[in-house]
């Protein structure tokens, strides 16, 4: 990471004020007032818009094997999300994704 | 005063609803806590994360960027494009505290976690006779609960991070964690599909300076579950 310090608390810092002011936006400023149909329609797909796109690099090309795929950390992944579209619990599919990927790594090396 | 006797009973329930997500946060926190270290930055600038954005997910976005050395704005944008999906709790939050006092509202609007939201709302919604006060103790006791544990998992990831060796493939942790909370969310065809549709376009746009082909990623795949979503009422509703 090369930014200089003064850049990465520009980052913690205008993160964190845009960060409170989407969570205090329709609460403070609208008051009661509700959003309007589309909008709500587009905001419901953030998480799963944003998530994957993030991962799917990480996952294919990680950078701890130099960007090569890796088959345990494949493992890992699919493990993760198959047991959290199973068990609907974030904690369950953390844990089985790390015990697939010491596993893959031990078995594969 | 006149009705404190009324919100304590509120207050510890939602103290006792928050309790079981500590499996959840001190896991995640420790794990930020980790992450922020192995990408470089010190303590003071990992807990600056923990305590001014409060926002797991966007947290190890901005991180993971950083580590790519991506440019500011483009670690900026992406990390608060995580964050939009506050704006809705904030709008769902809106009929039930939008009265409150501004410096309520604030404190509200700065713990406003995922796991306070959703408990918060179903609580208010199978408890609709509740007043004001009553909503606010409820959200303050999940809050009271879940919040330190964030700053103090995060902390203490931080200081032992450094001791954990590579074997342990920790690099891996975060790719996991965001995996971990996403793939319950895929509970319809519109979100399978904006999934997809966010997988395929950063993909195909990984070529791009880190976080554009992401962000365009992200701006497709919210036009596709959206409308995958209306496809479906109109088929419903013919």
């Amino acid at each position: 990471m090369d930014y200089s310090k003064a850049e990465i608390w520009l980052i913690i810092v205008v993160l964190g004020i845009g960060t409170f002011f989407l969570r205090y936006s329709f609460l403070g400023l609208i008051g009661n007032r509700a959003l309007p149909e589309w909008a709500l329609r587009y905001l419901r797909y953030t998480p799963v818009a944003v998530l994957p796109g993030l991962v799917a690099p990480l996952v294919l090309w990680p950078s701890a094997t130099q960007g090569e795929i890796d088959p345990a950390r494949l493992i890992a992944a699919g493990a993760t999300v198959l047991v959290g579209i199973v068990t609907r619990n974030t904690l369950a599919a953390i844990l089985g994704g790390l015990g697939a990927l010491y596993l893959g790594l031990w078995l594969i090396g | 005063m006149t009705d404190t006797p009324k919100l304590a009973p509120a207050f510890w329930r939602g103290f006792r609803h928050g309790l079981p997500f500590i499996l959840v946060i001190v896991p995640f926190g420790l794990l930020f806590g980790v992450a922020g270290t192995e990408a470089g930055l010190n303590l003071a600038e990992v807990m600056g994360f923990s305590i001014l954005v409060i926002a797991g997910a966007s947290q190890f976005t901005a991180v993971q960027l950083m580590s790519d050395n991506a440019p500011v704005i483009m670690v900026l944008l992406t990390s608060l494009a995580v964050n939009l999906r506050m704006a809705m709790y904030s709008a769902s939050l809106a009929p039930h505290l939008g009265t409150a006092p501004s410096w309520q509202k604030s404190l509200i609007a700065y713990f406003m976690v995922d796991q306070v939201y959703v408990m918060s709302i179903q609580d208010y919604e199978a408890r609709p006779a509740q007043s004001r006060g009553q909503k606010m103790a409820y959200y303050a006791g999940i809050c009271a609960v879940l919040c330190p544990q964030w700053y103090v998992s995060t902390w203490v990831g931080a200081v032992v991070g450094k001791a954990i060796p590579p074997e342990f493939a920790l690099d891996f942790a975060v790719p996991i964690t965001f995996l971990a909370m996403l793939a319950p969310a895929l509970r319809s065809l519109p979100h399978v599909a904006a999934a997809g549709v966010s997988v395929g376009v950063a993909l195909a746009l990984a070529w791009m300076p880190s976080g554009l082909g992401l962000l365009i990623a992200a701006v497709a795949a919210m036009a596709t579950g959206a409308q995958v979503e209306q496809w479906q009422n109109r088929k419903r509703a013919a």
